[in-house]
């Protein structure tokens, strides 16, 4: 892959930029702020971009600003968005102006090293990959929810289905037959009134969507 | 009687009362008296302040001269204290002095401290006009009285003296039954003139006095007040900027290294897959270890200043934590922007600390927050239709909240009946 990497820290830009380099991906460019990482992206095309929240000058969301604009401008690069935190108010607007090749994660995520380069991956592909702690915010709602009659079992598959993950990778994941996933994921679609789509991105998506709820 | 003389507090006031009540009152006959007594008064000051300074000024090279000119200066600080006391026959509501109490005890505490005070300065550049207006009162009184005096006891002087006096018309006068009468009823007609006048002219001087030498009513400590709110919110904005000040040097700082951390030591952890179990399995657990203090260290951030309230300001961020309310919540923000820093973190945590109470006491099905600008400041209200029964004592963290937002002059109201429903309510004023 390559890839283009917008963070302000040294350290972290310089931490992401050793992984991808150490796994045989190409980082096309390491910038530090907006500017650098929209010219970076016309100069070298990348097949991704990882891009932090929290850049200068304002320190507060430029990161996802610039990640709602390039996704506009070339939606075929793919776009991972870090934080030190996890929003689900950003997940949602995320998910509102990008329906295909992003991503929203927690910074720690990076230090599991394969499954970061997967979820890497999985937006360079055209995935979406939202943070298990999203789906955790989400499931922490209130009695009030539908999300209450799903099963312990059905919450891990919910937030397994949310990281962008496909049933036979849920199974693996939670040591369980794929049929079982299969049955776990129409039981939840049914419990939400969903009907179940084809792709795994659209699964989030309907999840997310749902959870988000139109009647608040 | 149509009034009556309840409710009459000084001579001013007296003046409403009809003439048979205003007689019986005292007010006349103290106002007459306070008239009279200021010319003695004010005359012995004039004599003793014109001593002092003339010897002081003479003497001053001999050294002694300087507590006479001293005393000159506060001879102004003397007569007040004596026009507020003589104040007392015409206004006995209290006369406070406007001097405060020196620091510590003895004269030259209390010299210094007189010295250096306004109030004994304005007081010596009232004293003249107190001289001369004593002077005025005095003639007036006396005018007054003469006159009336003289017109009243014409019958008199007729009886007992009818050939003695020089002139010859109140000669006439005095000699014819007739007009003798209609004299002695002008006098009468005088006699109620002259006691209003006499009141009224003593309730504008005793005006004007506690005008000039009384300190007004909690003046000092009104200033103190505005001065101490004033000082609270400075502290509380302090304190605001600190936190997120702290919380942007966490962020940059250990944060960022902790995250760094973690990503090399999932670096090794890839590189150690095929090593030796023993050394995957430690670095396996660093790997756990680290991601659990960065968890922490994100909660304690988050705690200080959440991120959603420092990137994009109060509604989006009350939107979230009433997006993970137990009770249902409808959001009825209307915010023109960014609102002050300490204003949308007491209002932030104001809310968040209600819908605690609302998800654990109030048994409510459907609760409502609403933001909105209202005058200069910002309304923030809970409205639950639960229980109701609720008190700000039982909540500790509310009192400390309500705290937070009345340093910043806002207040926090609470009703809530049993039964329900309740309204949680704060105004806090957006400063500039």
């Amino acid at each position: 892959m390559r890839v283009v990497i917008a963070e302000d820290s040294v350290l972290l830009r310089e931490g992401l930029a050793e992984i991808l380099a150490r796994r045989d991906h190409e980082v096309a460019a390491a910038v530090s702020d907006v500017p650098g990482l929209l010219a970076s992206v016309d100069a070298h095309l990348p097949d991704v971009v990882i891009v932090d929240v929290r850049l200068p000058p304002g320190y507060r969301d430029e990161g996802l600003q610039a990640a709602v604009k390039l996704h506009r401008d070339r939606p075929e690069v793919g776009i991972l968005v870090l934080s030190q935190y996890v929003e689900q108010t950003y997940a949602t607007e995320l998910l509102e102006v990008a329906t295909s090749g992003i991503g929203y994660l927690l910074k720690d995520r990076v230090g599991d090293v394969v499954e970061f380069l997967d979820a890497l991956e999985k937006v360079a592909g055209g995935g979406v990959v939202i943070d298990p702690e999203v789906v955790r915010q989400l499931l922490a709602r209130g009695s009030h929810h539908p999300i209450d009659q799903l099963t312990p079992r059905e919450r891990e598959v919910l937030a397994l289905m949310a990281e962008g993950r496909s049933n036979v990778a849920i199974a693996r994941r939670l040591v369980v037959t794929p049929a079982a996933v299969i049955k776990h994921v129409g039981n939840i679609f049914g419990k939400l009134g969903l009907e179940p789509a084809e792709e795994d991105h659209r699964r989030v998506l309907a999840v997310l969507a749902y959870l988000k709820g139109p009647t608040r | 009687m149509a009034r009556s003389a309840a409710g009459v507090g000084n001579a001013w006031q007296a003046l409403r009362l009809n003439p048979l009540a205003l007689l019986r009152s005292p007010w006349p006959w103290r106002s007459f008296v306070y008239l009279l007594v200021g010319f003695p008064v004010g005359f012995a000051w004039l004599t003793a302040t014109a001593t002092a300074l003339g010897l002081g000024l003479v003497a001053a090279p001999l050294g002694i001269g300087l507590p006479l000119l001293a005393s000159a200066a506060l001879s102004g600080v003397a007569l007040a204290a004596v026009e507020r006391r003589r104040l007392r026959l015409v206004d006995p509501l209290p006369a406070p002095s406007p001097h405060r109490a020196p620091d510590d005890p003895g004269p030259w505490p209390w010299l210094t401290c007189r010295l250096r005070e306004g109030a004994t300065w304005v007081e010596l550049a009232c004293a003249p006009l107190l001289c001369v207006l004593g002077l005025l009162d005095f003639a007036l009184a006396v005018m007054l009285l003469a006159l009336v005096l003289g017109l009243l006891s014409a019958p008199l002087q007729a009886l007992l003296l009818p050939h003695a006096h020089q002139n010859a018309a109140w000669q006439q006068i005095l000699q014819d039954g007739r007009s003798l009468f209609a004299v002695w009823l002008v006098g009468l007609w005088a006699a109620l003139g002259t006691t209003y006048l006499v009141t009224a002219w003593a309730g504008l001087r005793g005006a004007l006095s506690r005008r000039l030498l009384v300190r007004p009513p909690r003046s000092e400590l009104r200033t103190r007040i505005v001065e101490l709110t004033r000082s609270r919110a400075r502290i509380v904005g302090a304190y605001e900027a600190e936190r997120r000040q702290i919380e942007r040097d966490l962020h940059d700082g250990v944060q960022q290294q902790l995250t760094a951390l973690i990503m090399t030591i999932g670096l090794a952890e890839a590189e150690l897959a095929e090593g030796p179990p023993a050394a995957g399995r430690l670095v396996s657990r660093a790997h756990r270890e680290a991601t659990q203090a960065l968890q922490e260290l994100r909660a304690l951030v988050h705690g200080i200043v959440p991120a959603l309230l420092a990137d994009r300001g109060l509604g989006p961020a009350v939107a979230a934590i009433a997006e993970r309310s137990p009770v249902p919540i409808h959001l009825d923000v209307d915010l023109p922007g960014r609102l002050p820093d300490t204003v949308e973190s007491a209002a932030y945590f104001f809310v968040c600390e209600g819908l605690t109470n609302v998800a654990k006491h109030s048994r409510a099905a459907q609760a409502s927050v609403t933001l909105r600008q209202l005058g200069g400041g910002l309304l923030v209200e809970i409205r639950d239709d639960g229980v109701g029964g609720a008190s700000a004592s039982a909540s500790g963290g509310l009192v400390g909240l309500a705290d937070r937002v009345s340093a910043l002059g806002g207040v926090v109201h609470l009703s809530s009946p049993p039964g329900g429903p309740s309204v949680l309510q704060a105004q806090i004023p957006c400063g500039s």
